[in-house]
C-alpha cells in the first residue's frame, strides 16, 4: 500500500503544512510518496526527500505549475494516481489543498474526506462538522481515499532524516484555461499564523486599523507572535483577509492565543479553541470568549494591552 | 446569460447543534433552518449581475427534502427568477450533489454557476470544485470580487497568503467567500412576489443519478470541552500566571 501526499511549497522549500499532512499519512500506514508539482521546484523536491518517513518524491517541473491552478494540479494528480495504485491521496486542508482536491475526487468518482483531525483506521477518519461543535467518525467505501488534513491536528514530520529517491514525472497537459493575473500577498516578518507559537488576535473591540496596529503590534513584537483577527475586524478593514481566524478563516492551535476585544462567536472559536492556552481580554464579563479562556481579564483593552506589552 | 445558483438548507448559523444521545447523528428536529450563509452571498452576487445587465436570468436550485422549497423562496425573494428543487429524503453528500448539479447544468445551460464555498453543516468545501471537474470547466473558488466581461470572468480569491486574481473563460464555476458582498434583506413585497415565481420539482431518478453515500458516519460526538478557566485580577496577575503556571511566555 502506498500513499501519495501532494506537497504545498513555494518551489524553493516546502510549506510546513506538508509536514503535517505527511504525519497524517504515516498514521494511516504504508509507503509515503510525495508529489511536488511546480516550476523550477528542485529545491522543494530536495526538501521533500529529506522529510523523515518519505520513501519517494515525484517531481513534475513545468511552467504551467507555477501558479498552482486547480485544473492543472488536479489533472497531474490524476495521472500520478493512475500510474501507481495509491490507496490514499492526501493534501493539507489549506486554501491550496481545498481548491484542487475535490476536483481530484470527482474525477476519480470518489468522495473526499475533508479536514480530518484523526485517523482511526485506513478507511476511517474523524472530522469536525458544524464549525467544530461536532466530531464525526466516517468510513469510506471508495477504492481510493481522497483526504485533506487539518494541519493543527497532526504534528509536523521531521524535516530532516529521510533520504527518499527523487524521480521526475512527466507533466500533464496544460489545461490553459486559467490565468493568474495578480497576487497580493501579505508581507510580514512575523511568524506565519498557522505555524506560530503565540498569536495576538484582535476583534471589533479594537475599534479601527490604527488602534489595531498601535496596540497589538508592539505586544506581538515583544512576544515574537503572529497577528490574527476576527472576521468582524477583517470585514471592517482593520487588517487583510488572511488574518482571519475561524470556521471560514484559518485554523490555529498555538501554545498561547491572546484574544483582544473578541466576543467569542462559535465561528471564531472554531478556529482557535484547540490552542493550548487561551487568554481573553474583554470589557464584557459575560462575553462567551471567557468560557474557553484559561485566563480571562475583564477590562478596557486600551488600558490593559499597553500594560501587558510593558510587562512581558 | 443565465446563472445557476445552488442553495443549501442548513441549520441556522446561530444555532448550537446537539448530538443525539445515541451518537448516531445531530439532532436537527425543531431547530431553525436557513439558507447557508455563503449561498445567500452567491444569490446576491448573481442578482447584482442581473441588475447590472450582465446576466439575464438567475435560477436557484436546491437538493434535499421538501423543506428546501423555503430556501428557494428565500433565494427568489432576494431576486432569483425561478427555482428548481431536486427533491429527495436521502442523505446527500457533495459528490452526489455535484452530479445532480451537473445534470441540471446540462439541461439549463447556464454560463456561470455560483455556489457557496462551504456548507456550514458538513463544512465540506467540495461541491463547487467537484461540479467544475465533472463539467470540465475552470473554477475560481473563495471569491471576494467577481467581474464578468464578455466571455471571461476575473475573480479575486481569498487565499492563505492574501489575495490572488484569476482570469477564466466562461462557462465557469465560482464559489463565494464571505467578503464578496453583503446580501440584501428580502423586503415584504419581494417575499410576496417570490411566492408567485415558478418552482419546479424533480427527482434524482429523473436524471439517472446515483446519490448513494460513499461515506458512512459511524458515530458523532461532541469534542472534549475545555476546562473552565479563571478570571485574573490584573495584568500583573496574568503575566505571573502565564510565566509560572502555564509556562508559555
Ligand atoms: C458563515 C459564517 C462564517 C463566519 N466565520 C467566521 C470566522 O471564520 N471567524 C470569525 O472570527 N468570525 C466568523 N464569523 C462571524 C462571527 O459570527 C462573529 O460575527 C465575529 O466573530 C465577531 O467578531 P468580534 O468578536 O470581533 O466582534 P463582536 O462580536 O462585536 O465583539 C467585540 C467584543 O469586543 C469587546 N470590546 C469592545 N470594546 C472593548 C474595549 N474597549 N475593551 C475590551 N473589550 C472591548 C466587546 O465586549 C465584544 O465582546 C462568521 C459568521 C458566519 C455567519
Ligand atoms: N443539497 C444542496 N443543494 C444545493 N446546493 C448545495 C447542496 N449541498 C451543497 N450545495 C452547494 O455547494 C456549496 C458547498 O457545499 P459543501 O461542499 O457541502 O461544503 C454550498 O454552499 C452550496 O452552494
Amino acid at each position: 500500500m502506498a500513499i501519495l501526499v501532494i506537497a504545498e511549497h513555494d518551489n524553493a522549500s516546502l510549506k510546513p503544512a506538508t509536514l503535517n499532512a505527511i504525519t497524517a499519512a504515516a498514521k494511516i500506514g504504508g509507503d509515503i510518496h510525495v508529489l511536488v508539482a511546480g516550476s523550477n521546484c528542485a529545491g522543494a523536491a530536495e526538501a521533500a526527500a529529506q522529510v523523515a518517513g518519505v520513501v519517494k518524491v515525484k517531481v513534475a517541473d513545468a511552467a504551467h505549475y507555477a501558479d498552482q491552478t486547480a485544473e492543472n494540479i488536479a489533472a497531474l494528480v490524476i495521472e500520478t494516481a493512475k500510474s501507481a495504485a495509491y490507496s490514499h491521496l492526501i493534501a493539507p486542508a489549506t486554501t491550496g489543498g481545498k481548491n484542487f482536491m475535490p476536483r481530484v475526487a470527482a474525477l476519480l468518482d470518489v468522495a473526499q474526506v475533508s479536514d480530518i483531525v484523526g485517523v482511526e483506521a485506513a478507511d476511517t477518519f474523524v472530522r469536525p462538522i458544524y464549525a467544530g461543535n461536532v466530531l464525526a467518525t466516517v468510513q469510506s467505501s471508495d477504492s481510493v481515499k481522497v483526504i485533506t488534513v487539518r494541519t493543527t491536528a497532526f504534528e509536523a514530520a521531521a524535516a530532516a532524516g529521510g533520504s527518499a529517491a527523487v524521480e521526475n514525472v512527466a507533466a500533464a497537459a496544460d489545461a490553459g484555461n486559467c490565468k493568474l493575473v495578480g497576487r497580493e500577498l501579505t508581507k510580514s516578518a512575523r511568524p506565519e499564523l498557522t505555524a506560530a507559537k503565540i498569536i495576538v488576535s484582535g476583534g471589533r473591540g479594537v475599534g479601527n486599523g490604527e488602534n489595531y496596529h498601535a496596540l497589538l503590534e508592539p505586544l506581538a513584537d515583544k512576544l515574537g507572535a503572529a497577528l490574527g483577527a476576527s472576521r468582524a475586524a477583517v470585514d471592517a478593514g482593520f487588517v487583510p483577509n488572511d488574518y482571519q481566524v475561524g470556521q471560514t478563516g484559518k485554523i490555529v492551535a498555538p501554545q498561547l492565543y491572546i484574544a483582544v476585544g473578541i466576543s467569542g462567536a462559535i465561528q471564531h472559536l472554531a478556529g482557535m479553541k484547540d490552542s493550548k492556552v487561551i487568554v481573553a481580554i474583554n470589557k464584557d464579563p459575560e462575553a462567551p470568549i471567557f468560557q474557553v479562556a484559561d485566563y480571562g481579564l475583564v477590562g478596557d483593552l486600551f488600558e490593559v494591552v499597553p500594560q501587558l506589552t510593558a510587562a512581558v | 446569460m443565465k446563472i445557476l445558483v445552488p442553495v443549501k438548507r442548513v441549520v441556522d448559523y446561530n444555532v448550537k447543534v446537539r448530538v443525539k444521545s445515541d451518537g448516531t447523528g445531530v439532532d436537527i428536529a425543531n431547530v431553525k433552518m436557513s439558507m447557508n450563509p455563503f449561498d445567500e452571498i452567491a444569490v446576491e452576487e448573481a442578482v447584482r449581475l442581473k441588475e447590472a445587465g450582465v446576466a439575464t436570468e438567475v435560477v436557484a436550485v436546491s437538493a434535499g427534502v421538501a423543506g428546501c422549497q423555503e430556501t428557494l423562496r428565500t433565494a427568489m425573494a432576494i431576486g432569483a427568477d425561478r427555482g428548481i428543487l431536486v427533491e429527495t429524503d436521502a442523505e446527500l453528500q457533495p459528490l452526489a450533489v455535484a452530479k445532480l448539479l451537473k445534470a441540471l447544468v446540462d439541461k439549463e445551460q447556464p454560463r456561470v454557476v455560483i455556489l457557496g464555498k462551504q456548507a456550514i453543516d458538513d463544512d465540506a468545501n467540495q461541491t463547487g470544485q467537484m461540479l467544475a471537474a465533472l463539467l470540465d470547466w475552470p473554477q475560481a473558488t473563495f471569491a471576494s470580487k467577481v467581474v464578468i466581461a464578455g466571455d471571461r470572468a476575473t475573480v479575486t480569491r481569498e487565499v492563505d497568503g492574501g489575495l490572488e486574481t484569476l482570469e477564466i473563460p466562461l462557462p465557469a464555476v465560482i464559489t463565494t467567500d464571505l467578503r464578496l458582498n453583503e446580501p440584501r434583506y428580502a423586503t415584504l413585497p419581494n417575499i410576496m412576489k417570490a411566492k408567485k415565481k415558478p418552482l419546479d420539482t424533480v427527482k434524482p431518478a429523473d436524471f439517472g443519478v446515483d446519490v448513494a453515500p460513499r461515506l458512512k458516519t459511524l458515530k458523532v460526538a461532541e469534542p472534549a470541552k475545555r476546562q473552565a478557566g479563571v478570571k485574573v485580577a490584573d495584568v500583573a496577575d496574568l503575566v505571573a500566571k502565564l510565566k509560572n503556571e502555564a509556562k508559555v511566555i
